[in-house]
């Protein structure tokens, strides 16, 4: 089985890397952006069995910093 | 008078570190990252600044999860002392030894100069060798230094008298300007700036040696 984990920040916590970014599509033209947040993807390959609660349990120690960022599992 | 300094793979201020260390009259071990057990009698510890794990999926992360920090964190449980610099602020923050995060530069670059820092408090083993109100000169060199913590952290920092230092001039966008924090009971201190590249002249400064020299007057009257 597989999960997805989706690590971004915190909404509030400044983000100057999805700033930068920003930044540089309008630059390319894209005037229409108003936006820009940019996170992480981190893709488990699991044991048959594991639960979700133990995918939870990953983000909390480990895979997302709680402080700062916020997570989000989807499994298979 | 025991100071054991930690080395990850990744590392690469643990022996200026040690030398800081030595020069205050410590006596000094390097311990690596696999070890259970800090050195018997060990007084203080030293997580040095580098790139632990390269700083693969987040600056600290990988290095807070290592068998040493869950003995450093006994350590600093029985009261012990742990000093953490750049990298080494950034694992203690990961193992919550220390609360709030470091978040890359607000100016996105890597920022490598001489800084000039304000000694918030004098009430700390690390800081009564310098005054309240003075200001240092010491090197920034990191890409994420940007402290971050919620409203109820940053007041308790302030109204406990935690903070340790804080940018004349911010290199990093850190709320509140703050380069350096201290643990609830005062033995913990979190750094971004480089005090132990200033503790011999012919690195261009001294300001980093009253920290040392404050550290071992600390546990020698202990």
């Amino acid at each position: 089985m597989k999960a997805t984990v989706t690590v971004m920040l915190k909404q509030g916590v400044l983000d100057p890397q999805g700033e930068a970014v920003k930044s540089a599509l309008r630059t390319l033209g894209f005037a229409g952006v108003e936006g820009v947040r940019q996170g992480k993807v981190i893709e488990l390959d699991l044991a048959a069995g594991t639960t979700e609660a133990e995918v939870t349990a990953m983000c909390e120690k480990l895979l997302a910093n709680t402080v700062i960022e916020s997570y989000r599992v989807e499994i298979g | 008078m025991r100071a054991a300094v930690l080395v990850f793979p990744g590392s690469n201020c643990d022996r200026d570190l040690a030398v800081a260390f030595r020069a205050a009259g410590f006596d000094t071990a390097m311990v690596w990252h696999k070890d259970a057990a800090l050195p018997e009698g060990t007084d203080i510890v030293g997580v040095p600044g580098g790139f632990s794990y390269g700083d693969y999926l987040r600056c600290g992360a990988i290095a807070a999860q290592s068998p040493i920090m869950r003995a450093v964190a006994a350590h600093a449980e029985r009261g012990g002392y742990v000093l953490g610099i750049c990298n080494g602020f950034q694992v203690l923050c990961e193992t919550r030894l220390l609360p709030g995060a470091l978040m890359r530069n607000a100016g996105l670059k890597f920022v490598c100069k001489m800084q000039a820092l304000r000694v918030e408090t004098a009430d700390s083993a690390f800081t009564a060798g310098y005054r309240a109100g003075q200001e240092i000169a010491v090197p920034v060199a990191h890409h994420d230094g940007n402290y971050v913590a919620d409203p109820e952290t940053l007041a308790a920092l302030r109204a406990e008298d935690r903070v340790a230092f804080r940018y004349v001039g911010s290199p990093n966008g850190a709320m509140d300007d703050i380069a350096g924090i201290l643990s609830p009971n005062r033995r913990v201190l979190g750094m971004m700036p480089h005090p132990e590249r200033v503790v011999d002249a012919a690195q261009g400064g001294t300001d980093g040696m009253p920290m040392f020299r404050s550290l071992a007057d600390a546990l020698v009257s202990a």
